[in-house]
C-alpha cells in the first residue's frame, strides 16, 4: 500500500516549508499528510472522556507523531465521521475527535 | 512449580480485534468449549480445554480483543483483570498467547509491550501468516523472538496450521515452570503511549518489511461499501435482505417447532389422567419451553448474517455510515448491530451492547432496545391486524395490513430514537463519547467458524431459555392456574386465577385507553413473553387452541372488541414492557434494579399515553 513511514518527526523537527499544519478534522478525502501534533486540548468542548483521554486513545490507535495518514472517505451527513488510512492501518473516527490532531498536509 | 507429574496449565489468548483470536480458540479447542459469564459482569466466559502429546491439560481462556491493558469496556476491564491475575475468583494465566494479525503488526506490538511489562511468560501467535506469505510481507522471526523475549509461532487458524506448534510452544513453557517476573505494568500515560508507539515502529523497521504485493482490494471495496450514497442504500439493501431472510427462512422450521410441540402437548394429555400435574406438563412446560424456541430459527437465521458480515469485516462500516444518522439521537455507531439484534429479540440485542465502551452510550442502548420490534410482537400483531384491519389495497400496490406493520416498526424505531435523544438531554448533557474505530481488512469468512460461532448463539439462546425464561413461565403458569375454577363454574378457569384476578384488580386503569377485562387478564401471563398474550386470550375468550387457529380468534376478537380498541392494543404492544426475561437481563447487566425499574416506568408510560391517545382519537372518528 505505501512504503513504511520515515524517522518518527517531533513537532519541532518539521520543516519550516510548505503550509502551517492543519487540524485532521478540516481534511478532505483525498489529503494526505503526516501528524506533526496529537494534542490535549479543550478544543472542542464536552468529550464524556476528557481532552487527556481522549489524546490517549488517538495515540493508541496509531495517531502519534510522524505517522502518514490520508483521508480516505467522508460519512454523508455533514461529512462526517472520516475514514483516514494511518499508516497501513485504518481508522474511523468523527471530525471532532480528529480536532486534536495536527497534520503537515503534502501538497496536492 | 515442578512439572514432571504434568500439572494442568492456564493459558490466555489475548489480541486484538480482529486478530482472527476466536479461530485460533477454535483451532485450538474444537467442541471441547464451554461459555458462561464472568462473575458479576455479563461479559462472556469462554473457556476449553485440550490435552498436549505430553499428556498435559492446558484450559484455554479466550479473552476480549483489546488494543490496550488501559481498558475502557467493560470487555476490555475482563481482558486486563485476567492478565493482570485480578479477576474475582481466577488465577493469572501460566502462559499468555498473544495474538496477533501479521499482516497489522503496528498496533499489536504495543499491545506486546503492554504483555511484557505484566510478566507472564508469552507466547507469540503470527495469525494470518498465509495471507502475509501471499502479501509478500517479510517477517524476521528470529530477530522479532529475540527483541521480544518470547517465542515466535506463525499460524493459520482457519486452516489449522502452526496449531501444533503453538500447543508445543505452550507446553514448553508450562513444563519449565516459569513464573514469569512480578508485574511491572501500570496504566501508561500519553508520554508512555508514544514511547511505546517509538519502540514498535523501531522493533517494526527492524525485523519487519512492508509487503511487496500489498492488499489493494480492501481500498477498492471501501470505495463503494463506504461511498455516502452508495454505501447507505447498500446497507439499507442488506437490511432488507437480511429481515426477509430472518422471516422467511425461519418460518417453515418454525412452524415446525411448533407443530411439534403442539403435538408432543397432545401426546402427554393424551396418556396423562387430566389434572393439575397434565397441565402443568403441557400448559406449563412444553408450551413454555415451545413459545420460546419457537424463535430460535429467527435468531439463528439474524446471527448467521450478523457473523457472516461481522467476519467479513462490514460490521464496522456500518457503524460508519451509521454513526452520524444514530448520533443525532445520541446513540453511538456501536449501537447498530445491538440495536438490529433487537429486532430478533431484545435480550441478545442487550446482550451485545458490552462492545460499546462507554457506560452511557452503553445504559441509552439498553433503554431502547426493547422498543425495536422484536419478533414476540409479530404473533400479537398479526392476531390483530387480521382482526380489525381491512385486507385492501392502499394506492394501488401496497395492502393495508402491510402498511400498518410497517408503520408499527417505524413506530418503534421512531420512538427509540426519540428517547434516546431525552435520556441524553436528561441524563448525560452533552457528553459525547469519541468513535474510534478501526476499520479492518475484508476477509473471506471461514464457514466452519462461522458455524461454530452461530451454533455457540444458538446455545447460549437455549441455556438462557432454560434459566431464565422457562421459570418465568412457570410463574405465570401458576398465576394463571390457581386457584382453580370452583365447581359449577361458567367462565373460563383463568377468570378466578391469581392472574383473574389481578387483571380484574387493574382494569379501572386501563378502562380509560379501551381494555376490557379480558384483555387485562391476557396481558399477564403476556407478561411472561408477549406473544403469550394471544394464547390468553384465546384462554379469556374460551377457545381452544387459540395458537393452531387464530382465524377464529381473530374473529372473536373482531366481535367482542370495537376498532378503537383494536388499535389501542396495537399501540400499546408497540411500547409495553410485555417481557419479564429482557428486565432480568437488564438487572443483570447493569447490576442494579435501578434501570430496569427506570425501563418499566419509562415503556409503561408511553405504553399507555399512546394507547389513550390511539383509542379517544379513533373513538373521535366514531370507531369506538
Amino acid at each position: 500500500m505505501h512504503a513504511m513511514p520515515a524517522e518518527p518527526v517531533t513537532a519541532d523537527a518539521v520543516p519550516l516549508a510548505g503550509a502551517a499544519p492543519v487540524r485532521l478534522s478540516a481534511a478532505r478525502p483525498g489529503d494526505r499528510g503526516v501528524i506533526v501534533d496529537v494534542r490535549a486540548e479543550s478544543g472542542s468542548a464536552g468529550h464524556g472522556v476528557g481532552v487527556h483521554e481522549l489524546q490517549r486513545r488517538l495515540l493508541e490507535f496509531g495517531f502519534v507523531e510522524g505517522a502518514e495518514v490520508e483521508v480516505l472517505h467522508e460519512g454523508a451527513i455533514r461529512r462526517d465521521p472520516i475514514a483516514v488510512r494511518v499508516d497501513d492501518m485504518r481508522i474511523a473516527l468523527r471530525r471532532r475527535d480528529a480536532a486534536e490532531i495536527w497534520v503537515q498536509l503534502d501538497p496536492r | 512449580m515442578s512439572d514432571t507429574t504434568l500439572t494442568g496449565a492456564r493459558v490466555a489468548l489475548v489480541g486484538n480485534p480482529n486478530s482472527g483470536k476466536t479461530a485460533l480458540f477454535n483451532a485450538l479447542t474444537g467442541s471441547r468449549q464451554k461459555v458462561a459469564n464472568y462473575a458479576g459482569v455479563t461479559v462472556e466466559r469462554k473457556e476449553g480445554q485440550l490435552v498436549t502429546p505430553a499428556g498435559r491439560t492446558l484450559s484455554i481462556l479466550d479473552l476480549p480483543g483489546t488494543y490496550s491493558l488501559r481498558a475502557r469496556s467493560p470487555d476490555e476491564v475482563v481482558t486486563r483483570d485476567a492478565v493482570l491475575g485480578k479477576l474475582v475468583g481466577e488465577r493469572a494465566p501460566d502462559v499468555v498467547v498473544a495474538v496477533a494479525d501479521a499482516t497489522n503488526l503496528r498496533l499489536v506490538l504495543r499491545l506486546i509491550l503492554e504483555l511484557k511489562a505484566v510478566g507472564r511468560p508469552m507466547v507469540l501467535a503470527l495469525n494470518m501468516y498465509d495471507i502475509a506469505q501471499r502479501q509478500g510481507l517479510r517477517i524476521d522471526l528470529e530477530g522479532l523472538a529475540r527483541e521480544l523475549g518470547c517465542p515466535i509461532v506463525t499460524t493459520v487458524a482457519t486452516r489449522k496450521r502452526g496449531i501444533e506448534d503453538l500447543i508445543a510452544q505452550v507446553d514448553a513453557i508450562a513444563a519449565s515452570g516459569a513464573l514469569g517476573a512480578d508485574s511491572a505494568w501500570r496504566e501508561p500515560g500519553a508520554g508512555e503511549i508514544r514511547e511505546a508507539h517509538r519502540e514498535a515502529q523501531r522493533i517494526l523497521k527492524a525485523h519487519v518489511r512492508p509487503p511487496e504485493r500489498p492488499d489493494t482490494f480492501t481500498g477498492k471495496v471501501d470505495s463503494v461499501l463506504l461511498h455516502p450514497v452508495a454505501g447507505l442504500a447498500i446497507l439499507l439493501a442488506l437490511l432488507f435482505v437480511m429481515f426477509q431472510a430472518v422471516f422467511t427462512w425461519a418460518k417453515p422450521v418454525q412452524d415446525l417447532i411448533d407443530a411439534g410441540f403442539h403435538l408432543l402437548g397432545v401426546f402427554i394429555a393424551l396418556h396423562l389422567p387430566a389434572g393439575i400435574i397434565t397441565s402443568f406438563v403441557t400448559d406449563g412446560l412444553i408450551s413454555g419451553v415451545g413459545s420460546v424456541l419457537v424463535f430460535l430459527p429467527q435468531i439463528l437465521v439474524l446471527f448467521l448474517f450478523i457473523i457472516l458480515l461481522e467476519d467479513f469485516g462490514y460490521m464496522a462500516r456500518a457503524a460508519f455510515l451509521m454513526d452520524r444518522i444514530m448520533g443525532g439521537a445520541g446513540l453511538h455507531g456501536r449501537a447498530f448491530i445491538p440495536l438490529l439484534s433487537s429486532f430478533a429479540c431484545a435480550i441478545p440485542g442487550i446482550m451485545a451492547t458490552r462492545v460499546i465502551d462507554n457506560k452511557r452510550d452503553r445504559l441509552t442502548t439498553i433503554l431502547v432496545a426493547p422498543l425495536m420490534t422484536c419478533s414476540a410482537r409479530i404473533p400479537v400483531y398479526t392476531l390483530i391486524i387480521s382482526a380489525f384491519i381491512p385486507n385492501r389495497q392502499v394506492l394501488g400496490v401496497l395492502s393495508l395490513p402491510g402498511l400498518v406493520m410497517f408503520s408499527l416498526y417505524a413506530a418503534g424505531i421512531v420512538s427509540a430514537l426519540g428517547v434516546s435523544f431525552i435520556t441524553r438531554r436528561l441524563f448525560w448533557r452533552g457528553a459525547v463519547e469519541p468513535f474510534l474505530m478501526e476499520l479492518p481488512t475484508y476477509k473471506a469468512p471461514d464457514a466452519l467458524n462461522v458455524a461454530r460461532s452461530v451454533a455457540l448463539r444458538g446455545k447460549i439462546f437455549i441455556k438462557r431459555a432454560g434459566t431464565i425464561i422457562l421459570p418465568m413461565m412457570i410463574a405465570v403458569w401458576f398465576l394463571s392456574s390457581f386457584p382453580g375454577a370452583p365447581a359449577g363454574a361458567t367462565d373460563p378457569a383463568i377468570n378466578y386465577s391469581l392472574a383473574g384476578r389481578i387483571g380484574h384488580f387493574i382494569q379501572p386503569a386501563l378502562q380509560p385507553i379501551g381494555f376490557n377485562w379480558q384483555m387485562t387478564v391476557a396481558l399477564i401471563p403476556g407478561f411472561a413473553a408477549r406473544e403469550v398474550a394471544v394464547a390468553a386470550l384465546g384462554t379469556v375468550y374460551a377457545i381452544g387452541n387459540a395458537d393452531a387457529s387464530p382465524g377464529t380468534l381473530a374473529t372473536t376478537l373482531a366481535h367482542h372488541w370495537s376498532i378503537a380498541t383494536g388499535l389501542s392494543f396495537l399501540a400499546w404492544y408497540v411500547f409495553a414492557p410485555q417481557c419479564a426475561s429482557t428486565f432480568g437481563v437488564v438487572k443483570r447487566e447493569t447490576n442494579s434494579w435501578f434501570w430496569p425499574i427506570v425501563m418499566l416506568v419509562y415503556m409503561t408510560s408511553l405504553a399507555y399515553a399512546a394507547a389513550f391517545v390511539v383509542y379517544h382519537t379513533a373513538a373521535a372518528f366514531g370507531l369506538g
